[in-house]
């Protein structure tokens, strides 16, 4: 796996346009533009409706922008002939793993990616069994994937999209359908993959609670991209994030409402640990 | 409810039947069901019938599970069985003569002859699906029909098709299960009223299970999109299917045991 981080963008949209159907106005993704990092872990959050998922489809090439442009590493999406490249690259997860899941076995759909890259047989065993080994899913890799827990299910999912080698993986609400425990697991898998092996993640998601563990956070409304920064800069802006039919974390909203009834809380509070350190600090 | 169906009845294992080549498993099976009607004597037929009951017991699998695949088909059985006993006509004089049907001694040699193998056959083709997972068999199917691929036959795409509708057998079993628990908890009666009653409240069930299935189909084209899907072309395996010592000690008893039985069609003539 390459360890490397420098500062060179991994994803680089510029002014991306698009709308599902050309004769109707309205865009989905409306000029939004955004740089994605390599080894960064980036949130995407907004209403449902922003274009999100839309804007996250054009960072493998399975839509490709109506006008503005979508780099991978230097290389434009609408090179036809990169799109292999580009989507070894770029590994995408989606939010129904019964959905993604090709194979009976579970071994097998994890080599699936690497069958259609023609990949040596014995190649695709190691790189296999590295990518179950990743993802903690080595000991179930015989089962068939109707025998696994969602958060099972969902980690054989990335599995197959990790045997790639990709340096970016891009998860659209992949943890939306699973149970708090199996949405756990599959968050400490991704933390786990972003920070050892320098993987660069970019997480859409309806949980603020994910979001506040991000790098960074981007906001999305109405195929616009409305803010941006570290999720403390953007979770301290509780009223701006609010008229943007978000929830804020619960800690954020508890220090609000204290500012607001008189309690001198210090800013820039959106995790429990942090809300509760400040409580204990007040109260001494 | 609908949970304990299992489509093609593997039965897991690590016998020597269990571990044979998938494609040599496949070709003789054929081998077997030809064989089976070429045998025309009883002779023949004992010797098929010994020889399958060899390979249950080398592959392990329990009486039980034989006699309760053999059950659904035992009124074909005897169907066929009693047709022979009663349409076929021999030389010599009728055994019994009961108003317009007569019972020939050949026709009761046919009946027996005729149930025998049908019994057989379908043992002998469960024995296949009994020791090979469908993974495998479709793997094997793709192997075998390669050379049509040459003639622009969709051998990849075909067995491309097999290996996910196995895949969401299960997943749309629950599906159904899930919607038939929906609809009942909105009233709908689906254990009772006439035939005609039942087959309509069936409607509720198949719209929303074709829609998700639609929809899973769309979303499963675009995540085997990306994850480089492009067809058969240039795709190797995990898994390499290749002929070992055992397969081919295997080839050559079949093939001793075929031309033993065809050899029981000289000796045993007039039998």
């Amino acid at each position: 796996m390459e360890n490397e981080r420098n500062d060179t963008a991994m994803i680089q949209a510029d002014q991306v346009r698009f709308r599902y159907d050309p004769h109707k106005k309205k865009y989905a993704v409306d000029g939004a533009s955004l740089q994605i990092r390599k080894g960064e872990f980036v949130a995407v959050l907004g209403a449902n409706g922003c274009g999100k998922s839309t804007l996250a489809k054009h960072f493998n090439a399975i839509l490709l922008p109506e006008s503005g442009t979508v780099t991978v590493e230097g290389i434009p999406t609408t090179q036809e002939d990169k799109v292999y490249d580009i989507r070894q690259k770029v590994g995408m997860v989606f939010q129904n793993p019964d959905n993604q899941i090709v194979a009976t076995v579970v071994e097998e759909d994890v080599a699936f990616a690497l069958e259609n890259l023609g990949v040596p047989p014995a190649e695709i065993r190691s790189r296999v069994d590295e990518a179950m080994e990743m993802t903690g899913i080595y000991k179930h890799r015989l089962k068939g994937p109707h025998k696994l827990s969602g958060g099972q299910k969902q980690r054989v999912a990335i599995a197959g999209v990790i045997a790639m080698r990709p340096d970016c993986l891009v998860l659209d609400e992949s943890t939306a359908m699973l149970d708090p425990r199996g949405r756990e697991t599959v968050m400490n898998t991704i933390r786990r993959l972003n920070r050892e092996y320098g993987i660069t993640v970019v997480a859409i998601t309806h949980y603020m609670e994910e979001a506040a563990q991000a790098d960074r956070v981007v906001v999305m409304s109405g195929g616009k991209i409305v803010m941006e920064g570290t999720p403390k800069e953007v979770f301290s802006q509780t009223e701006k994030v609010r008229a943007l039919r978000l929830d804020v974390p619960q800690a954020a909203e508890l220090r609000d409402e204290l500012v607001k009834a008189g309690v001198p809380m210090p800013e820039g509070i959106i995790d429990e640990e942090e809300c509760a350190q400040a409580l204990y600090e007040l109260l001494k | 409810m609908l949970r304990d169906i299992t489509i093609g009845q593997h039965f897991p294992g690590n016998s020597v039947v269990h571990r044979l080549d998938p494609r040599l498993k496949l070709l003789l099976t054929m081998a077997y069901i030809i064989i089976l009607f070429v045998a025309s004597n009883p002779l023949g037929l004992v010797i098929n019938i010994l020889v399958l009951g060899v390979l249950y017991g080398l592959s392990k699998i329990p009486l039980k599970l034989i006699l309760k695949s053999l059950k659904p088909i035992m009124p074909i059985v005897f169907f066929t069985a009693l047709l022979n006993l009663f349409f076929i006509t021999g030389t010599s004089e009728p055994l019994v003569q009961l108003g317009f049907l007569k019972i020939y001694p050949e026709g009761v040699r046919y009946a027996v002859l005729m149930a025998v193998r049908v019994v057989a056959l379908i043992a002998g083709t469960s024995l296949l699906t009994y020791t090979t997972s469908p993974i495998s068999l479709t793997d094997a199917i793709e192997q075998l029909l390669r050379p049509l691929a040459k003639l622009h036959f969709p051998v990849h795409e075909l067995a491309m098709m097999m290996t996910i509708a196995l895949r969401f057998i299960p997943t749309l079993i629950e599906e159904t299960d899930k919607i038939m628990n929906a609809q009942k908890a909105r009233g709908a009666m689906l254990d009772s009223g006439t035939l005609k009653e039942r087959m309509h409240a069936l409607v509720p069930i198949l719209i929303p299970l074709f829609i998700s299935a639609f929809r899973r189909a769309d979303e499963l084209a675009m995540a085997m999109e990306c994850r480089c899907y492009h067809g058969g072309e240039g795709r190797t395996r995990l898994k390499q299917l290749r002929y070992g010592r055992l397969d081919l000690a295997a080839a050559l008893v079949s093939a001793l045991y075929f031309v033993l039985v065809l050899a029981t069609r000289l000796v045993a003539k007039g039998f």
